[in-house]
């Protein structure tokens, strides 16, 4: 069970926040890229080896929506994505 | 009679028999007691049958790793799968053996000792392929697996979970985890020590060693006493830390005698620092028959002799490869068993510890290649190791050592590495993958003096103490050099006694192209029963390094799982068992529908609500058709309140729902409601409903009952996310409000008869509108919406005056014929209607051109979510289904 820090309530369990997946590029202006472009970013998810920065919503607690870097061959969670070990 | 019973000695308590039966048949044992040693005591050799073959089989080890006596509870306790040696011994316990029908004794499953060359490694497997898995199917069922899950949950007691946080958990309590929680306790840290043993003391309760010039015993009491004095530390026996997560996150299953209701508490623990000092297993040897019973680990044999007093066998041969087992031919001849040799693997023994016996023959340099006897061991077969002429000698005990396993299996589940020492001739840890240390004989210090200043060592350095005083203590040094399996073995020579995994069949997987060593376990199965192959593992991988001519580091072991032994469900489960797994959300109309005889329904979201509410003699569509009718030409009434409802305030709630819905929601004037769609970017569907405008800044969005949670958390993570500078705050609002929806044509003079202060007139609130007021006295809101298609008016009201309303409603109504309607009718009615449902009509595949309401999609807005994505998808040529009728 991860330990997330959560930046008002500090660290708290896992249970208690529900998973938002990994963030994905901006949402594009709909209207400003092509066809392909669109359909790449509503499938294409971050899944990669090592750090990804990913949502995590503390719905249990206090309701923040928050980002975490969380290394996926460790589940370390890092600062920034060059921390992870 | 507990024929094998020692006079005297023994931590047992002979002032407390206890009464049990083991097939049937009675017998007497001691307070602590376990279920093995009594048996033992009592004589019994033969207590099991094996996996596959039904060898008989008898009591090899004497905790956690033992691989073959497995026993079925029955009555009040009734467990499957317990290894004898774990089970405490209780007053009217009722065992039995698995596997072997009708007994242990005469077991006719016997007979595939007879078709074993038929049953290979892998056999399985390969009738999976040949010719046809569902011929074997129904008899392999049958005959493998081993007791049956029990019928009934137990009788008498509960489970239950608990939360723990320390600064340092400290797995084991033997010397070197009691030396690591004594410096952490008194430094003050919040520790925590768990020991799977019914007392602490890990080995010390087996050996006979002094500390400080005393029986060890002595000191591990003092320890305790001083431990339990501090407030800052939480001792727990009887608990088996049995998973290792990230985080520092582990799970505790602590067996509690003090409180008798309490079946298993599980403690799940968050911890700064995790000092495993779980100890070490003794591996077995592998030779022929190696598996008979009177065949015994030594350690158990020694665990058998010092700590429960009793004699696991008149006349003993010790089979070694390493220092250890001379200590427990001192015990056994102490306790006055024949030895009859020690045989040696080892072309030397070392002088000091050949010194330690001196009137036993030692056959340096010989193994024993096979055992003789049926279900009794009688004797055994010992040759050279480098062959030659073979001897005979009797006996009824072997007591086998193969050298130390350091129980890493903790440091393992937490991902810490693992270097093959050559030395130790077993694996041990090497790098810490979170914030762990490992100390004593589960680092590979197999001494006593080592092992304390271990877990001293590492505790000081966490707490910043400097180095603590380590009391004096004796015991001989440890050297091994490691036999892995004996060549000239005679018959079957098992490395997984519990899955019946013999050399022959690691030989086959290698032949058969298996030879990564988890494809080996997976193949043969090695290492997968109950025990985890506790004692059989790391013969596996060194018999596979043999035949592979790769040193063993290469090979590593298979990787640790939790859990380290088996867990029980209930253990896990905790409280969270029937109603209480995921409870009911009720409305406080329930009891009411309930008293007027409802068939209730969950209604998404565990919502109960009414599914439909039957008259005697009417069958399930004469209440359907009713209850429609009554709405069609009368009136009805159905509490909506499972409905989700959000409170949306700020400056950019109407551009944040026109984002969100298809259609404008900007353009309503406070007091107007619109029905819409919420699309996903990808455009399907996610939900529907309708959204009010209260004033200017203030809105109602209502969503389906499912899928009120998921609406919650799309519109948060939006606003958080995406829009964090949009003025939009979010309440949830669902159970502040409760409605009661009248409907029907005859709905108005319902809502007359109740009085109230609301024009009711379609001018004054029409269609799609809403105005607060009072009804029946009560405050309350009214919306002009409907479900069903006729003329509705929900009335909503706070929760505590539901009842009130309700009864009003009913007593107002009853002139007009109204009656209370089910969900069955209302979706009746809809379809009838041609109204959505989420669930229904929606899947989550479909868009709202396929159900005819492209009239929902806006075409003035530039972007909302889904529209691209929607507009893309009707772009090409794909034929799309389409909801008619």
């Amino acid at each position: 069970m991860l330990n997330i820090p959560c930046p008002f309530c500090g660290q708290r369990n896992e249970s208690e926040f529900a998973y938002g997946g990994p963030v994905k590029p901006d949402r594009p202006q709909p209207d400003k890229v092509s066809n392909d472009q669109w359909v790449d970013y509503l499938t294409q998810v971050p899944n990669p080896l090592g750090p990804v920065e990913e949502r995590w919503w503390h719905v249990k607690g206090c309701g923040t929506w928050l980002t975490i870097w969380r290394d996926t061959r460790t589940h370390d969670i890092v600062e920034e994505p060059g921390d992870a070990g | 009679m507990q024929v094998d019973r020692l006079a005297a000695g023994g931590r047992i308590d002979r002032g407390r028999p206890l009464s049990f039966t083991f097939n049937g048949k009675a017998y007497q044992g001691f307070a602590g007691d376990t279920l093995a040693s009594a048996l033992l005591a009592n004589g019994v050799r033969l207590t099991a049958r094996s996996f596959k073959y039904h060898r008989p089989r008898g009591i090899i080890g004497s905790g956690v790793e033992e691989p073959s006596a497995l026993v079925e509870l029955t009555g009040d306790d009734a467990s499957a799968n317990q290894p004898a040696t774990t089970v405490q011994l209780r007053d009217g316990l009722q065992a039995k053996s698995v596997n072997c029908w009708p007994s242990p004794v005469v077991d006719f499953g016997s007979v595939n000792q007879m078709i074993s060359r038929f049953l290979p490694a892998g056999f399985y497997y390969k009738t999976f392929k040949w010719p046809n898995w569902h011929l074997y199917e129904p008899s392999i069922r049958k005959a493998a697996g081993l007791a049956a899950a029990p019928q009934n949950p137990p009788a008498g007691g509960h489970f239950e979970n608990r939360f723990g946080h320390c600064d340092i958990l400290i797995a084991g309590a033997g010397p070197a985890g009691l030396m690591a929680a004594l410096v952490a306790a008194r430094a003050g840290k919040r520790v925590m020590i768990a020991d799977e043993g019914r007392e602490a003391g890990g080995s010390l309760l087996n050996r006979r060693l002094t500390i400080n010039c005393r029986d060890a015993a002595h000191w591990v009491a003092e320890t305790i006493a001083e431990l339990n004095t501090l407030a800052n530390v939480t001792h727990l026996q009887n608990a088996s830390v049995w998973a290792y997560r990230e985080h520092n996150y582990l799970m505790v299953t602590e067996r509690t005698s003090d409180n008798p209701s309490l079946i298993e508490r599980n403690w799940r623990v968050r911890a700064g620092h995790v000092i495993c000092a779980t100890g070490a297993i003794e591996r077995s040897l592998v030779f022929g028959n190696n598996d008979r019973p009177g065949v015994m680990l030594a350690s158990a044999a020694q665990s058998y002799v010092n700590r429960y007093a009793l004699r696991p066998g008149k006349r003993a041969v010790i089979f070694t490869n390493n220092d250890s087992a001379y200590a427990v031919a001192n015990d056994l001849a102490t306790a006055g068993v024949d030895i009859a040799a020690i045989v040696d693997s080892r072309n030397e023994v070392p002088r000091e510890v050949r010194a330690t016996i001196q009137e036993t023959d030692v056959f340096a340099g010989h193994v024993v290649t096979t055992t003789k006897g049926g279900r009794k061991l009688r004797g055994v077969e010992v040759a050279p190791v480098e062959g030659g002429k073979s001897q005979q000698i009797s006996c009824d005990l072997l007591a086998m050592s193969g050298g130390w396993n350091p129980a890493v299996h903790l440091w393992s589940q937490s991902r810490g590495t693992l270097r093959y020492d050559d030395q130790l001739a077993c694996y041990v840890p090497d790098q810490p993958a979170q914030a762990s240390s490992s100390v004593g004989a589960a680092d590979g210090k197999l001494t006593l003096k080592e092992a304390m200043k271990s877990g001293a060592d590492a505790a000081a350095s966490l707490c910043a103490t400097g180095p603590a005083a380590i009391p004096q203590s004796d015991d001989i040094d440890y050297s091994i050099s490691p036999l892995w399996r004996v060549e000239q073995a005679q018959g079957p020579a098992f490395l997984d006694i519990q899955n019946d995994v013999t050399v022959d069949d690691v030989h086959l997987a290698l032949r058969e192209g298996y030879d990564n060593i988890e494809h080996v376990k997976r193949y043969t199965t090695g290492g997968m029963g109950l025990d985890q192959g506790k004692t059989g593992n790391i013969n596996i991988v060194g018999t596979v390094a043999l035949q592979k001519d790769v040193p063993l580091q290469d090979l590593g072991p298979t990787t640790f799982r939790s859990p380290y032994t088996p867990v029980s469900f209930g253990a896990i489960a905790g409280i969270r068992e029937g109603s209480v797994v995921q409870p009911y959300r009720h409305t406080p109309i329930t009891e009411w529908n309930l008293d007027r005889g409802a068939f209730m329904y969950e209604a998404g979201a565990r919502w109960r609500r009414p599914g439909y509410f039957p008259r005697d003699g009417e069958s399930f569509q004469d209440t359907v058709n009713r209850e429609c009718r009554t709405v069609r030409n009368g009136v009805g009434v159905y509490d909506g309140s499972p409905l989700g409802t959000y409170e949306l305030k700020g400056r950019d709630v109407g551009r944040f729902l026109d984002h969100i819905y298809s259609n404008i929601m900007s353009t309503l004037k406070p007091g107007q409601g619109r029905y819409g769609l919420m699309l996903s970017d990808d455009g399907l569907i996610l939900d529907d409903g309708v959204a009010l405008r209260l004033d200017e800044y203030r809105w109602i969005v209502s969503t389906s009952t499912g899928h009120a949670d998921a609406i919650n958390s799309h519109m948060e993570e939006l606003l958080q996310t995406q829009f964090p500078d949009w003025n939009v705050f979010i309440t949830t609002v669902t159970s502040q409000w409760n409605n009661a929806t009248i409907c029907g044509p005859r709905a108005r003079d319902v809502l007359a008869a109740l009085s109230t202060d609301i024009d009711t007139s379609s001018q004054a609130l029409p269609f799609m509108t809403f105005a607060d007021g009072q009804v029946a006295g009560l405050p309350a809101r009214v919306v002009r919406v409907s479900f069903t298609g006729e003329l509705s008016f929900e009335i909503n009201v706070a929760p505590r005056h539901m009842r009130e309303l309700w009864a009003k409603i009913m007593e107002a109504g009853a002139p007009h014929g109204i009656e209370p309607i089910g969900s069955e009718a209302n979706h009746v009615l809809r379809v009838e209607k041609g109204f959505l449902s989420l669930g229904h009509e929606v899947d989550g595949t479909v868009d709202a051109h396929d159900l005819g309401m492209g009239w929902v999609m806006s075409k003035k807005k530039s972007d909302y979510l889904g529209k691209r994505s929607v507009n893309l998808r009707r772009e090409g040529e794909a034929v799309r289904r389409e909801l008619v009728g």
